[in-house]
């Protein structure tokens, strides 16, 4: 009785398991099985070994790339998360005020990624582009399209625009969570703004604050539609960032045996940086040494 | 050198929430502010701390008139019913806080907050983080940091609410020694009648934002001016039943009409309003004299070590508070027995006319 009942669980799990096998593992072991092998048609494949993963490991190129994309990560970070603090701060907590300024924050989260891309492109447009052609008319020659400059420039600036407002929801919401006690104590206690936000709200917005760091993490780590549209990596490879070399790999070059290994590194290296951002957070401000 | 709350009003958005309230309270009391939720005790805190601004009237401190004075220019301390500690500082650094921005001394704020620690009985957590303590700890670490600063006026709103019961006894217990050395006027807000006689000092019973009476905590709870503070400081609710008086009976609603005795045989013919604590009702005569009422079991619930016969005599709603633990069948005929002893008599006004005068009997 006792028996049939234990096995009984599984049928529960079973369909779950389904999804997930062909959703997800499915994928995954035929991308490290391609990884394996050289592959020139449906039937034509030898067997390599670890080749690609060397080749990978060793290709410039993607050294390179990876250099950007740390580059480009870190500035995503280092500007959205306080500029997302900085902003959520200073929205109305309540009334019709909060609101407004919730929905006008959240617009850039409701635009498709690719017309994001199409608006900057536009934007940015040195002879029609409000702001592009703004910049030129000051004397300051700005073309994302010739320079490698100009071309970071505008894809920090998109990738800003498009995403603070993700990390100002997290922390607003952070925010609002701080019981009003908190904040009549500190004035009781004499303490000024920024002891408040030092001592209670910022220890307060580190749940939110880990989710938010992890998600822009990964996020800008993945970025692909933004840039492709804007600048398809360039000028020259200049915006060339993992994903972007690695759909050149596997679709521009039809190099599926080591585009199949670059995205297990990729993968993994994913995993990796957000393993050790999990643990470092986790202890920031706890006591306990990172 | 006292505080005193002159015909003090605050309206939010025409809601009155304190409605013209007078007080005087001294250095070195502890005055409990007791009320239900919605009574203007938290509101009329947060006036006295200085957090908000009466809409009418004045509040002084030593004759010193505060009514505008921003809360960080007064000397308050306040702890509340959520934990509030900040959260990225250890136990030590918390209770230092205060001290830290008022700049004491290095040495001085160690002393005084290993004192006070000891006080509370958190010493050997002192390096702690408030995440890794209960919530009793979380909360004496609060009261600490109130504490450290002996604030001239020490505002504690229902500090326990959010304890356990076992740890709310051990923290009430304490309080009296906690506070007794102290010079500080402390402030007390709670709910619950209980909690304010074992506290002790004075009490204030607002009902609606309005000051109902504020006396001894134990006077306002044998001499309830008005069937409202009754009500209030009685818990469970005080019962009560309809009834007159002529020369020389007192009829309690169906029953049998008795000699008036004691503390009644001074009323006035006429009508009242008597009133019955729950537990001074009996489910067994003890005396010749008890007045016996017919009544019909609504529910009876147990709790610890005693039973709640919830029961109805003549349409009124009534509860009977009984030792030990009993079982009822619902819709059970059942007769209830009263002391003339025990009676506090209201006239129809609901203002107190005679209050059992034999405190102590009238506690057991």
């Amino acid at each position: 009785m006792n028996k049939w009942e234990d096995n009984k669980a599984w049928f529960m799990v079973i369909p779950v398991f389904l999804v997930v096998a062909v959703s997800a593992i499915l994928p995954l072991m035929t991308v490290v099985n391609y990884s394996l092998q050289d592959i020139f048609g449906p039937d034509q494949r030898v067997f390599v070994g670890l080749e690609w993963y060397k080749d990978a490991l060793t290709d410039s190129r993607l050294h390179d790339a990876l250099k950007r994309q740390l580059m480009f990560s870190s500035l995503v970070l280092l500007i959205e998360i306080p500029l997302g603090i900085l902003i959520a701060l200073m929205m109305p907590k309540k009334g019709w005020g909060a609101s407004l300024s919730l929905v006008l924050v959240a617009l850039p989260l409701l635009i498709p990624w690719n017309v994001i891309g199409t608006i900057w492109i536009i934007f940015m447009r040195p002879d029609i582009g409000l702001l592009g052609a703004a910049v030129n008319g000051l004397g300051i020659p700005f073309d994302h399209t010739a320079s490698p400059f100009a071309a970071w420039v505008t894809v920090m600036l998109m990738e800003v625009w498009h995403w603070t407002p993700l990390v100002v929801l997290l922390a607003y919401a952070g925010l609002q969570a701080i019981p009003e006690a908190y904040f009549q104590a500190a004035r009781i206690d004499g303490a000024s703004a920024w002891s408040t936000f030092r001592y209670i709200q910022l220890p307060k917005m580190r749940g939110v604050l880990t989710i938010a760091v992890l998600l822009r993490f990964m996020d800008s780590f993945l970025i692909y539609a933004e840039p492709f549209v804007l600048t398809g990596g360039g000028p020259g490879n200049s915006t060339t960032f993992l994903s972007i070399y690695l759909v050149k790999l596997a679709v521009g070059q039809f190099d599926l045996g080591p585009a199949a290994a670059f995205s297990i590194i990729y993968f993994l290296i994913v995993l990796l940086f957000c393993w050790l951002f999990y643990q470092v957070l986790l202890k920031v401000g706890t006591g306990d040494k990172p | 050198m006292a505080l005193v709350i002159e015909n003090v009003t605050k309206l939010v958005e025409k809601d009155c929430h304190i409605n013209d309230i007078s007080l005087q309270l001294e250095p070195g009391t502890f005055n409990v502010l007791l009320g239900r939720t919605l009574s203007g005790k938290t509101t009329l805190m947060r006036l006295m701390a200085g957090l908000d601004k009466p809409t009418k009237g004045r509040i002084l401190m030593n004759g010193q008139d505060l009514t505008g004075v921003s809360v960080r220019e007064r000397d308050v301390a306040m702890v509340y019913q959520q934990f509030i500690n900040y959260p990225s500082m250890t136990v030590y650094k918390n209770i230092a806080s205060p001290l830290r921005l008022a700049k004491v001394a290095k040495a001085e704020i160690d002393r005084k907050v290993r004192d006070v620690a000891e006080m509370l009985r958190i010493e050997k957590l002192l390096d702690r983080m408030p995440a890794e303590l209960s919530g009793g700890q979380q909360q004496r670490t609060a009261i600490a940091r109130a504490l450290v600063k002996d604030a001239e006026l020490l505002l504690l709103d229902e500090p326990l609410v959010n304890l356990d019961y076992k740890l709310r006894e051990e923290l009430r217990a304490e309080m009296h020694e906690i506070f007794k050395r102290r010079n500080s006027i402390v402030v007390y807000a709670t709910t619950e009648p209980p909690e304010a006689l074992a506290l002790g000092g004075n009490t204030a019973v607002l009902y609606e934002g309005r000051l109902e009476q504020f006396g001894p905590t134990v006077d306002v709870y044998q001499h309830p001016q008005s069937t409202r503070i009754a009500q209030a400081f009685s818990d469970p609710a005080m019962n009560f039943v309809a009834g007159s008086v002529d020369a020389t009976n007192l009829r309690l609603g169906d029953a049998m009409p008795s000699a008036l005795e004691q503390h009644l045989n001074g009323l006035k013919p006429g009508k009242y309003q008597f009133g019955m604590r729950a537990n001074h009702l009996q489910l067994q005569s003890r005396t010749a004299t008890d007045i016996e009422f017919q009544a019909n079991i609504d529910l009876a619930e147990i709790s610890g070590s005693e039973t709640f016969v919830h029961v109805t005599h003549n349409g009124a709603a009534w509860t009977v508070q009984q030792q030990g633990i009993h079982q009822y069948q619902i819709d059970e005929q059942i007769k209830v027995y009263v002391n003339q002893a025990r009676l506090y008599v209201f006239d129809l006004d609901g203002h107190l006319v005679a209050s059992p005068d034999n405190a102590s009997r009238q506690l057991t």
